[in-house]
């Protein structure tokens, strides 16, 4: 079939130079996928340079040109304690949500595997978290977790859990912060991690449980040796995807606490405190600085992906 | 039906049931504060599950009247279609090459684009700012239109890059034999056949844009120009006494709509992430 369109296009009679030439696929591919390329190159990777060059700077919002200061930024942020604490907060928010996350979403992916009746209704009401705007979810849980009017509280004190006056403050003491904004992060991920989930089992053949199931293996046995292993691939790519949304997020933890609560700032990750630094404070070369901490998570997700992306396409 | 199998199903809705409700909880407290009478809020003896003096329309009411939750609607709307614009104008053509006419380097550059959309706005906006504010475009309307297309064109061309390998060659070749040029099967064949990949990509960037905070919250510093995702944060939240039932009434507009057609096209979203690997 190639074959024979080369040779139609050959037996044309040539045209106008310019229409030749868009014939031609390489010049017509190049025509079409450089406005994208150019456009990302222009506020990606550009960007993402000047971040670098804004590092090693002192510049403010209020003088854009800053001087060049070597690593000053750098030798600042790494004894500043308030960096420290970014980081090490960010580590555990991820871990902790992605391990949440894993786990739910593992059960909830193999249980929606099965047919039942009602399953559509249920599978919308999961998807829910990923399907609506997170910063407009988001006033939902700053409601829930409201100081004076919390229904999380209320329902804790009409169950007699909780004394009325001992209810936890969620948003308010340092430990149920942190709590709290890995729930709400892990509750907006969970539905994600289900349905890349189920594309992967989807994708495992039924031969495969046929065999099995021949082979005498059932229940955990069967799950341990034959559907995790195959599972796993899948698992990864939900788990890098979970890692750079979770590691990079600034709106639920700026919306819920904006890194409080004082004084401890218990919820203060690397997204808010370059924020805090480089736009509250105007310090644009510090605020850069700090941000660059997120680069070795990137750069480990995008190393992983790339296996995955070399993996499908030999097999 | 057996004994076993009646068990399994049994033991499906067990876990997916519970879970469901977890998941779905915010949505439905946002919805009964939504038409709360605004006395019950503080009252300790009215029940947060439901309604004491019944449903009431005054917070849709006070959230149109006395907020400027029209003014966000607008603006959200125009951001929205810009970057929805902007997005197909630079995704369509690049998605159909990388996919039909640039081979093993359109896959590797393919996978390159793909990998721009995991930088995240928390690492560029303070450059983007610096930018912004150098170009004297901050609190803009256009400075949101420039910079949203940096995450939903690496998204959209790497979604259509994959809806276009399902679309069968022999289309075009038929096409062509036919005597079309190539820039005329692209546009007389390709495209209205890919209608439901556009549309795909035109809910998917919309959905961006609307869970987009980061950068609308550091270029923007006026109520009139702010949009959905931070004005009802920033003005109705922050502001001295929270009107809860208006902010909740605020957050639903959007995300009910939004909710169901992200549903709708799940498969296509599923097959964007996973690169089509499992379809």
């Amino acid at each position: 079939m190639r074959a024979a369109v080369e040779a139609v296009a050959q037996a044309r009679p040539r045209g106008r130079r310019w229409t030749d030439i868009l014939e031609r696929p390489v010049f017509l591919a190049s025509v079409l996928i450089s406005p994208a390329v150019i456009f990302i190159g222009a506020l990606v990777a550009a960007p993402l340079g000047l971040a670098v060059w804004l590092s090693f700077t002192n510049a403010t919002a209020g003088s854009l040109s800053g001087k060049y200061v070597g690593l000053h930024n750098f030798r600042t942020e790494w004894s500043n304690p308030q960096f420290k604490d970014a980081v090490w907060h960010t580590f555990l928010f991820t871990v902790f949500s992605q391990v949440v996350v894993l786990l739910v979403a593992g059960l909830l992916a193999h249980a929606l595997l099965k047919d039942f009746r009602g399953k559509w209704l249920l599978r919308f009401l999961i998807l829910l978290p990923w399907a609506a705007p997170l910063p407009l979810s988001l006033m939902g849980w700053k409601w829930i977790f409201d100081p004076s009017y919390s229904i999380l509280d209320w329902t804790l004190v009409h169950l007699h859990i909780s004394g009325p006056l001992t209810a936890p403050h969620f948003l308010a003491t340092a430990k149920w912060a942190m709590a709290s904004v890995i729930a709400v992060h892990a509750w907006r991920i969970i539905p994600f991690a289900v349905v890349i989930f189920l594309a992967g089992l989807a994708s495992i053949p039924r031969e495969v449980d046929d065999a099995a199931a021949i082979d005498g293996a059932t229940g955990f046995r069967k799950f341990a040796s034959v559907t995790l292993p195959l599972q796993l691939p899948i698992a990864t790519v939900a788990l890098l995807f979970g890692i750079v949304f979770t590691a990079t997020d600034m709106a639920v933890v700026y919306i819920l606490t904006q890194g409080g609560p004082p004084p401890s700032f218990s919820t203060e990750m690397v997204t808010t405190w370059s924020y805090k630094t480089g736009v509250e404070s105007g310090s644009l070369g510090p605020g850069a600085a700090i941000s660059l901490a997120l680069l070795p998570v990137l750069a480990v997700v995008s190393i992983g992906m790339l296996l995955f992306a070399k993996r499908t396409e030999v097999t | 039906m057996n004994a076993a199998a009646l068990r399994e199903k049994g033991l499906a809705y067990l876990i997916v049931g519970p879970f469901a409700l977890v998941l779905a909880f915010p949505f439905y407290v946002m919805v009964i504060t939504a038409f709360k009478n605004g006395t019950e809020f503080y009252d300790s003896t009215a029940t947060p599950y439901w309604f004491k003096h019944g449903p009431t329309w005054e917070n849709v009411r006070f959230l149109f009247h006395n907020t400027p939750y029209t003014t966000w609607l607008k603006n959200t709307a125009i951001i929205g279609i810009a970057v929805v614009g902007i997005t197909l104008v630079l995704a369509v053509p690049a998605g159909y090459a990388l996919a039909r006419l640039a081979g093993r380097v359109g896959q590797s550059l393919g996978v390159g684009i793909f990998l721009t959309y995991l930088v995240p706005p928390t690492l560029l906006f303070l450059p983007l700012y610096w930018v912004i504010n150098t170009l004297h475009q901050q609190d803009t309307l256009l400075s949101l239109i420039l910079v949203y297309p940096s995450f939903t064109v690496p998204f959209s061309t790497w979604l259509l890059m994959g809806f276009f390998k399902t679309i069968p060659q022999e289309l075009e070749d038929a096409a062509q034999i036919d005597g079309a040029s190539r820039l005329k099967t692209l546009v007389r064949v390709v495209f209205p056949i890919s209608l439901p990949g556009i549309l795909t990509v035109v809910i998917f960037s919309f959905s961006l844009v609307l869970n987009e905070f980061v950068y609308a919250f550091t270029f923007i510093s006026s109520t009139g120009h702010r949009t959905l995702s931070t004005g009802v944060y920033t003005d109705l939240i922050r502001g001295d006494l929270p009107q809860w039932g208006a902010i909740m009434v605020a957050a639903l507009i959007p995300s009910i709509p939004l909710a169901l057609l992200y549903n709708a096209f799940l498969d296509r979203f599923i097959a964007g992430f996973t690169g089509g690997a499992f379809r």
